[in-house]
């Protein structure tokens, strides 16, 4: 069975026709891995027998009379999100060698469902980078070009499905890591709303930022995915309860009478122009299938790279203090004193990038410094939030390119860290300001390298992003 | 205007050891950030709360009920060190 097409639905349809049973289709699952991953280097590690397992109790369910929209389907997972029994490194020797006791509140709700953990996927070490690069592990590459990146820092859910090794997939996006790795791949990627997904059980990286969400081959099967995952928790009390529309039932809205922003901040010089073009003729698609296009502002939008960089380091210095070599993962050999247990097990187990973002985060936290910036950014972060809010109230969605370049070569950012977040300039906003995002592919460059369109939409808005996503993809790309 | 970061006093903040040359990278690359963020200094922020949470939840409780934790044997297996129940580390309080 070819499973480079194979969408959830598709998988689902198969499933309850009985064309084939979830233990073919996992094997098919297993098996492009194994002929695809020594190129794609997407996975970091793959319990096969496990999963096999999980498939015969899906098939046994489902001759028992059970259904559901995910029972017996296979789902890729990032390796930062805890799934009980199976590795969670986040990329990172920190915690090579760490083994989940708990399962996340979103790899509860997939087994709830029915479905098969396909395997574990390679990110940037502990969610920070755009490239996926920052793996401690291994450099996964983008399919559609073998030498360049995937993106990140969900570079490897991206690669899985966009290669043709994984139905659908989990990722996680802080500053764009699930949007923009499914641009330079070319797959559909959501973040939801802040709050909208729980994060427990999720290695936190800025904890008023990170979101867990899913990443797919097409826009109804990110709606499928979606609804398993969404929904207040008790475990994460950052979770209002905000009630779960039916995202499946909102894909079919269709593109008449939608207001469309555009944001004038985001079509400017810079941009690569092959990028601006797709971009574009998706805009035009959408006015001629009913749309209304109109142009907004937000003013604040040159100021949110340095919001970003400042709030996310600061709170993943915080989140990242866990690791101390006490309770699990690296410890180093002979410490002399408690301090040296310290310094040196997080010495030893972190990469550049992180130990960077760690003392740049320490830095603006510190005393004579958290004023100047810390305090102010998340002033300004107010702001960036506001100009978000008065856009919505002339139109109800924006459409802008993800990332002002297609895919890179490996290797080209890695001397010039402050070029690599000038890369985020689109996604991080979003963020910021709590709301809901997508990428869905609209086209390749003149080189054959994807490129996704950005569809925003107000905090708790997924919906009508699904309807936006679903009827550009059908009716306007098709 | 450049700003001179101790990287040394913020590692040592940090509990993170660092070479001879990576505390020299770290200081160009750094300085180069830190310059660039302080855009955010030009803007007049008068009368504008920051932003803290993702949303603007208050108080989020549950009952004062007890609830079952983790299990003991669960949370200690990836313990770098342990003695029988208990984490296992360098003595930290000085005998008197």
């Amino acid at each position: 069975m070819d499973i480079s097409r194979l969408t959830i639905c598709d998988a689902t349809e198969g499933l309850r026709k009985k064309a084939f049973s979830s233990v073919e289709l996992t094997r098919a699952v297993l098996d492009a891995i194994a002929l695809r991953d020594g190129d794609l280097n997407a996975y970091l590690s793959v319990d096969g027998e496990g999963a096999l397992r999980q498939a015969e109790a899906a098939d046994i369910a489902r001759a028992e009379g059970r259904d559901g929209d995910l029972l017996g389907v296979p789902v890729a997972i990032k390796d930062l999100i805890n799934v009980a029994g199976q590795p969670c490194t986040c990329a990172s020797r920190q915690l090579d060698g760490y083994v989940s006791p708990y399962d996340a509140t979103v790899s509860a709700r997939l087994r709830e469902a029915g479905a098969v953990f396909a395997g574990r996927t390679n990110m940037d070490e502990f969610a920070m980078g755009s490239s996926t690069e920052g793996s401690a592990f291994k450099v996964t590459r983008n399919p559609h070009d073998l030498t360049r990146v995937p993106g990140g820092s969900s570079g490897g859910s991206a690669a899985a499905v966009a290669g043709g090794e994984a139905l659908a997939a989990l990722g996680t996006d802080t500053g764009g890591s699930i949007r923009q790795p499914a641009s330079f791949c070319g797959c559909v990627g959501l973040k939801p709303s802040y709050g909208r997904v729980s994060r427990y059980g999720v290695t936190a990286y800025a904890s008023s930022l990170d979101q867990v969400g899913p990443m797919t081959k097409t826009v109804e099967d990110a709606a499928v995915l979606l609804q398993v995952l969404a929904g207040s928790d008790p475990r994460d009390g950052t979770t209002p309860k905000v009630p779960v529309p039916d995202f499946r039932a909102a894909l079919r809205g269709g593109l008449k009478g939608l207001k469309i922003g555009l944001p004038k901040e985001y079509y400017v010089e810079g941009t690569d122009r092959d990028v601006m073009a797709c971009v574009r003729k998706a805009v035009d698609g959408c006015a001629a299938a009913g749309a209304e296009i109109v142009e907004v502002s937000l003013p604040y939008t040159e100021y949110a790279i340095a919001v970003y960089y400042i709030v996310a380091t600061a709170e993943a210095s915080a989140n990242l203090a866990r690791f101390d070599g006490v309770r699990y993962g690296h410890r180093t050999a002979a410490p002399d004193s408690v301090f040296r247990l310290y310094a040196k097990s997080r010495a030893e187990g972190f990469g550049t990038e992180v130990k960077r973002r760690i003392i740049l985060g320490t830095y603006v936290l510190s005393s004579g410094y958290y004023d100047a910036y810390y305090g102010r950014a998340q002033k300004v972060r107010t702001l960036i939030r506001n100009d978000y809010a008065k856009a919505f109230n002339a139109c109800d969605v924006l459409l802008t390119p993800v990332a002002p370049t297609p895919a890179y070569k490996i290797g080209e950012t890695c001397n010039d860290p402050l070029k690599m977040y000038l890369g985020d300039i689109f996604t991080v906003p979003a963020n910021l300001a709590g709301i809901c995002g997508l990428s869905v592919p609209c086209g390749k460059t003149a080189d054959g390298l994807p490129v996704g369109l950005q569809i925003l939409g107000p905090a708790f808005g997924e919906g009508t992003v699904l309807r936006a996503a679903y009827a550009y993809e059908q009716e306007v790309r098709a | 205007m450049k700003q001179t970061i101790d990287v040394a006093y913020v590692a040592e903040l940090a509990r993170l050891e660092l070479s001879e040359a990576e505390k020299s990278t770290f200081q160009g690359q750094l300085e180069t950030i830190v310059s660039y963020v302080e855009k955010i200094g030009e803007l007049d922020l008068a009368g504008i709360e920051p932003t803290m949470h993702g949303q603007a939840l208050v108080n989020v409780f549950r009952e004062d009920v007890v609830m079952p934790s983790m299990d003991r044997e669960r949370f200690l297996a990836n313990a770098p060190e342990r003695n029988g129940a208990e984490f296992k580390l360098p003595k930290i309080v000085e005998d008197a």
